[in-house]
């Protein structure tokens, strides 16, 4: 039986965008929730934390009623990109970010505040700018726990199905991703497909856990030298 | 010249009691030590210098310029004070060697001089050969002095060390001293530095300012506090003994000396003027100053009877403590001899008593 792997593929591809997009954004977030005073501040950490708790379906009808095609946002999508952002693999994209950012954000802000913060105020009394004291003193501290966080939300935006559904749908060949694909292939019976690809997210998965867990268990002392400080 | 007005709140917390830091602080090139306990508020002190903490009110001057004013609601990021700040864990950034520690303080400035000012620093700093090395790589007094040339390679307008001193062993210690004695001597810059020892105080001190619960109870020259502290709470502070509190019973300005009644016994004292008779004043007499000696069959006037309580064996001589809080010290006894003398008499000159 010939296997179609563009589910897989496009599962790959989607959670990739998804999580370097999670990453750029929640680093950005998590540092702000770190190091800044600012009303609603907890607000933010509870809205960005909300993904983790919702049904994805009741986030699929968020995502459809902020960004469908009837919405501002969804119209000037539209305008700028020449085509509707629902129903596409794009949108599937959108559906798996909102999972990578929890993940991320909530251990970058941690491993932000746990950065012993004489480093980042010896880096301001010597003159760096805000930038270059989280570029080249707070992110390399924190750099393990971070990577650990991107792969756990790398994993997460794999497996993302709900929202997926309700939001990008499931057209074959087009934004049928692999959870969606093994949805069908059991809905219709055939069990070989299932069991094939249930067999191979089950390996990246715990491909993945294994990497986070080893960066995880590395970040506090490990193999290098323990961090005399 | 540093000059700074300090003022900041801390209301009670679960505990914690209330704070209020209240400090006005001049410091002119030279090490100017801030001495007091734990928790008397000198690393406040220095945070809010180096702007990592913001003061309710206040002014913080650094050679005519305004570093802080609450009243004009200004207050200059740390990147723009150019305070040195050695950290009493040194704070050398653990992913970066040696060499890419001091280069982080030259961001921005050209290449050659980047260089030159690297080559310079491990030079004077004896850092020659450890470039290449990350911190947990070097020795504790190798960290030290990098800290300490990181502070010093973009020529900040001052100096603050945060207790650079602690946890060190007495080799280490020396080689601090010696290594900030340099500092002095090459820059003329205001060195800030908070400490609680004493011995830090003398080795390097031009100034001391003594501060107790967020204020400052007394400033000057070290031994000039250490030989008339202000308040029984400074003489406590530098852990003075023989902190006496007498009753004056006659005052002759004529002859200018007093009767002074402690322990039931009268002795001479010195004038105090502007005190009347009936008066209780605290003095102070450095232990070495007062004379000790096995009680005689008839106690002489002047002289107090006491009881020998115990005999600490010191690195210069004995320390004899009496009854009554006093003691003496002795250069060259026997400890044991001086252990099987239980009553003794001491003197005290009127000329080393010193009013507080």
């Amino acid at each position: 039986m010939a296997i179609d792997w563009f589910p897989l593929w496009l599962s790959l591809r989607v959670a990739a965008i998804s999580t370097a997009a999670a990453v750029v954004i929640g680093l950005w977030v998590a540092w702000l929730l770190a190091n800044r005073e600012f009303r609603g501040r907890e607000l933010l950490d509870a809205a960005v934390t909300l993904p983790l708790v919702l049904p994805p379906t009741v986030l699929g009808y968020y995502l459809l009623v902020l960004l469908g095609r009837a919405t501002p946002i969804g119209r000037v999508y539209e305008w700028m990109f020449g085509g509707p952002l629902v129903f596409t693999w794009q949108a599937a994209v959108v559906a798996a970010w909102l999972h990578a950012m929890p993940l991320l954000v909530k251990s970058a802000r941690a491993a932000f505040e746990s950065v012993d913060h004489s480093y980042e105020r010896a880096a301001r009394s010597l003159g760096a700018p805000e930038w270059l004291t989280f570029a080249r003193v707070t992110l390399p501290l924190a750099r393990r726990s971070i990577l650990a966080a991107t792969a756990l939300a790398f994993a997460r935006s794999l497996g993302d199905f709900g929202v997926t559904i309700m939001f990008a749908g499931n057209i074959p060949g087009r934004t049928q991703t692999l959870a969606v694909a093994i949805y069908e292939a059991v809905e219709s019976g055939n069990g070989a497909l299932a069991r094939t690809l249930v067999l191979v997210i089950s390996a990246v998965a715990l491909g993945i856990i294994w990497f986070a867990n080893r960066m995880g268990a590395r970040a506090f002392g490990g193999r290098r030298a323990p961090e005399p400080f | 010249m540093l000059r700074a007005r300090l003022r900041k709140r801390f209301p009670a917390g679960p505990g914690s009691a209330e704070f209020a830091l209240q400090l006005d602080l001049t410091a002119g090139s030279g090490v100017t030590v801030l001495f007091g306990p734990s928790g008397a508020g000198k690393t406040l002190t220095l945070d809010c210098i180096a702007g990592f903490v913001r003061p309710d009110e206040g002014r913080i001057l650094l050679d005519d310029q305004i570093l802080f004013d609450g009243a004009a609601r200004v207050s200059l990021p740390p990147r723009k004070r150019r305070c040195g700040y050695v950290f009493q864990n040194y704070a050398l950034f653990p992913n970066m060697t040696l060499r890419q520690n001091l280069e982080f303080a030259l961001h921005g400035r050209p290449r050659l001089e980047r260089r030159r000012r690297i080559a310079q620093m491990l030079e004077r700093f004896h850092l020659e050969g450890l470039q290449g090395r990350r911190p947990h790589e070097l020795s504790g007094g190798q960290k030290q002095r990098c800290s300490i040339a990181r502070a010093l390679i973009g020529a900040p307008r001052m100096l603050l060390l945060d207790e650079p001193a602690r946890g060190l062993d007495a080799p280490l210690r020396a080689e601090l001293y010696a290594t900030l004695r340099q500092v002095r001597n090459d820059y003329r810059i205001p060195i800030l530095l908070v400490t609680h020892d004493l011995d830090e105080c003398f080795e390097l001190g031009d100034d001391i300012v003594v501060v107790r619960e967020g204020r400052m109870v007394q400033s000057g020259i070290p031994h000039e506090v250490f030989d008339r502290p202000a308040s029984f709470a400074v003489a406590q502070l530098l852990g003075l003994h023989n902190l006496l509190s007498v009753e004056i019973v006659a005052l002759d300005p004529l002859r200018k000396s007093s009767r002074l009644r402690y322990l039931e016994c009268e002795i001479e004292g010195p004038y105090f003027p502007g005190h009347l008779i009936g008066d209780r004043v605290w003095i102070c007499v450095r232990p070495r100053q007062i004379m000790a000696a096995p009680r005689p069959s008839r106690v002489a006037p002047n002289q107090i009877p006491v009881t020998l309580e115990r005999v600490r064996e010191r690195v210069h001589g004995l320390r004899l403590e009496f009854s009554g809080d006093l003691a003496a010290e002795d250069s060259n006894g026997n400890a044991d001899e001086a252990r099987r003398v239980k009553d003794w008499v001491v003197e005290i000159p009127p000329a080393a008593m010193r009013l507080l």
